[in-house]
């Protein structure tokens, strides 16, 4: 049985265009700071890569570094920009980026899941030498946080913005000057890139201590030796990734269905398209994803960083989703999910809703006053 | 194109593009999505992965942590060793000046943090002398940084008794084992080593990918350089690149198996590069003792020429004066220079990596080409005065 995968935001299904151009990365056998041909010709793939993902969100080339991926874009940003700062993240940010300040403030959201902006205001009020942390989409429920008009708070108190876009890159439109972003975070997987590579766009200006000291490669931003093959697929990847608009209906008509079959969705702020996140009151969802998984459906409990450790969403807790965080699954469509996909999912959900219905646990259940 | 820059990075070998490529085609999955079918799979594969590099080194598979690459690796260990100890251990940090730049900047970059670097001349050999170790560790010191062969030269430490001398001394020792790791038997419990920096494209892997082997017992303890979603028993998160893993296990378990009769044969080149160019070109001068060092490995420097001028003249051969990372730099080798090379001397120097797929046929084209680019950019000879 081929499994459906519903599970994108863990992690893109790899696209035709990536596999191509990592493959034939993957034939070069040049290191590029090699002055030789070889060198020369393994250069170029990556400079070209570089230009293509610094144009798809406005940057230059020069202000995009290399790195293996979204955990080390957010710990360099953090650990250089941060310096000195006071810094200031969001309530539902990645664990990456909470790892990598664990002194930081939290800034809280509301329940649908968008920052409160009243709440940074007066955060950047008391003390304004500040770094603020902020993903432009959140990993478990997809909302949107308003970045532009936190950017503009940053602004006015002189505090440095670094925009976490991991999620967002290839599903909505990402611009590092337009969300007025200090710093930018991307991943190629996230996006169907093969695995190991990412990015940091720095704002023009911006200077960068490495975290990874090494032989002076990315201007003497990051060391080591660029993964030539991981980065020629992000920059296809980039190239043929659409925003996901036609996800949109795919998700809207999946989560109609669950909604009839008993779901709550959580987080109604503004959305990326392919993303649900869908509680079952009552219901752990450790259960929902084991059933769901037997019945030919990937979908995951929250970030895949963490699954299999967390027994409650840290994300729908900040939102104040109370019981629900125990409760909730995220489905995220990939970009080549079909009709027949969705069809399956709605047919193994309605089937598990009507069966786990019995199974309901009342530490579990929440009534629907607690949880408007 | 002859490829003959072996330290640089290495060709991936075909059995290894095999192993990647349907990890490439069709497999969505996320390691650590561990709840789901798709998601197991790939764990199961990075599992076997794992398994095959600490083989190929003598760990155990809970000893080794997927990074990066060498450079992300070396960071971890030694900047990660002085961040776990933090401010009230011993502040010492020993390294040897003919490191790679990311063991030297990496031990160099904690002095900010308020411990002390210390960069141990070698002899001329390239050899990190026990006894100098020992008389720099009378100060306490947290740990040791020593490379298992050059980059530049292939010269090849002696770990074991490096080993046992910094643990007489009560500090932990590192190994970048990037360059020796699939061309000589590496054995990180028989030497004694504490941490160990592996890159899978030095040994016919994928670019993307190494690993940090981190001793469990005595357990060697690392603050993360890289935290987040915890993957790596939160030694470094990160989404584990499934297909560059898979490459980077079947590079390692090719590496084990074949290693021996490679170096054997890539020897025999090394022999017939070295003869064909010491018979032609005057002056020749190896860098470096013969031995030991790793097969592949010649840094050999000219009379009177600069080996820019020399690599210019030969398009179609892909070779290097040192290090790649910093070969666009006018900067002569560190490497050299602490061997006791002038400036002038290290600028001569060429760098020649002979690697798995060399044939004998490469060899005498190199030897061919290398030979007439130095009589047309050689000093003319001063005419004899025989009078």
């Amino acid at each position: 049985m081929k499994e459906i995968y519903l599970d994108a935001n863990a992690s893109e299904p790899l696209r035709p265009e990536a596999r191509s151009a990592a493959i034939q990365a993957l034939e070069y056998s040049g290191n590029p700071a090699s002055i030789h041909a070889a060198g020369r010709a393994a250069r170029r793939i990556l400079e070209e890569a570089r230009a293509l993902v610094a144009h798809a969100v406005g940057a230059a080339p020069a202000d995009l570094v290399f790195c293996s991926g979204g955990t080390e874009a957010n710990a360099t940003a953090i650990a250089a920009m941060g310096a000195g700062r006071r810094i200031l993240i969001g309530a539902t940010e990645h664990d990456a980026v909470r790892a990598a300040a664990p002194d930081a403030e939290c800034l809280p959201v509301h329940p649908d899941g968008t920052l409160n902006l009243a709440a940074l205001s007066v955060a950047l009020a008391e003390k304004p030498l500040a770094l603020v942390c902020l993903m432009r989409a959140n990993n478990e429920t997809g909302v949107v946080h308003p970045v532009a008009e936190a950017a503009a708070l940053c602004r006015a108190h002189g505090a440095l913005l670094h925009v976490d876009a991991v999620q967002a890159l290839g599903r909505m439109p990402v611009n590092r000057a337009a969300l007025g972003a200090d710093s930018l975070a991307l991943s190629g997987h996230k996006l169907g890139g093969p695995k190991g590579a990412g990015a940091l766009v720095l704002a023009p200006g911006v200077q960068l201590q490495a975290l990874i000291a090494g032989g002076g490669q990315e201007r003497g931003r990051r060391g080591g030796t660029p993964p030539l093959p991981a980065i020629a697929g992000f920059a296809a990847a980039v190239q043929a990734a659409t925003t996901g608009a036609h996800l949109a209906s795919l998700r809207d008509r999946l989560e109609r269905a669950a909604i009839a079959a008993g779901a709550i969705v959580c987080g109604t702020g503004p959305r990326l398209p392919n993303t649900t996140c869908l509680a079952l009151p009552g219901v752990r969802a450790e259960t929902q994803v084991i059933t769901l998984d037997l019945a030919g459906i990937a979908v995951s409990a929250g970030a895949a960083c963490s699954s299999g450790k967390v027994t409650e969403s840290r994300v729908l807790a900040a939102m104040g989703l109370g019981p629900l965080a125990a409760a909730a699954i995220r489905v995220s469509l990939p970009w080549n999910a079909t009709e027949t996909d969705i069809d399956a999912f709605i047919a193994a959900y309605g089937k598990m809703a009507q069966r786990l219905a019995g199974a309901v646990r009342p530490d579990l259940y929440v009534t629907h006053d607690a949880a408007s | 194109m002859i490829y003959l820059d072996n330290q640089s990075t290495t060709a991936c070998d075909p059995r290894v593009l095999d192993a990647m490529w349907p990890w490439f085609a069709d497999q969505p999955g996320n390691p650590s999505s561990v709840e789901h079918a798709i998601g197991q799979q790939a764990a199961t594969a990075v599992e076997a992965a794992r398994a095959e590099i600490a083989a190929l080194i003598g760990a155990t598979p809970a000893e080794i942590v997927f990074t990066s690459g060498a450079t992300e690796a070396n960071n971890a260990a030694i900047k990660g060793a002085a961040r776990f100890a933090g401010p009230a251990a011993r502040r010492r940090i020993v390294t040897a000046a003919t490191e790679h730049k990311c063991v030297l900047e990496s031990v160099r970059d904690l002095a900010a943090e308020g411990f002390e670097p210390v960069i141990l001349p070698v002899t001329p050999t390239g050899a990190l002398d026990p006894t100098a170790l020992a008389e720099a560790l009378r100060t306490p010191t947290l740990l040791v940084s020593v490379m298992a062969a050059n980059n530049e030269t292939g010269y090849l430490q002696d770990l074991a008794p490096l080993a046992a001398t910094a643990h007489a001394a009560g500090a932990r020792i590192h190994s970048d084992l990037a360059q020796a790791a699939g061309k000589i038997p590496i054995d990180v419990a028989a030497c004694g080593l504490d941490a160990g920096s592996l890159s899978a494209h030095k040994l016919h892997g994928p670019k993307g990918i190494g690993a940090l082997y981190v001793r469990r017992h005595p357990r060697m303890r690392l603050a993360p350089l890289l935290s987040g979603g915890g993957q790596e028993r939160g030694l470094r998160s990160g989404t584990l690149p499934t297909p560059l893993i898979v490459g980077f296990g079947e590079a390692a378990r090719i590496a084990r198996l074949e290693q021996a009769a490679d170096q054997t044969r890539i020897a025999l080149l090394r022999d017939r590069l070295l003869a064909g160019l010491f018979a032609r070109i005057p002056n020749l001068i190896l860098n470096g003792p013969p031995a030991p060092r790793l097969a592949g490995n010649l840094s050999v420097r000219f009379a009177g020429l600069r080996a820019l001028d020399l690599i210019a003249a030969c398009p179609s051969l892909a070779i290097s004066t040192g290090s790649a990372c910093t070969s666009a730099d006018l900067a002569p080798s560190h490497v050299l220079t602490a061997l006791g090379l002038s400036p002038l001397q290290a600028a001569a120097s060429l760098r020649l990596g002979i690697g798995r797929f060399n044939s004998p046929a490469d060899i005498d084209t190199a030897i061919h080409l290398l030979t007439d680019a130095y009589a047309r950019l050689a000093p003319a000879p001063p005419v004899a005065a025989e009078a």
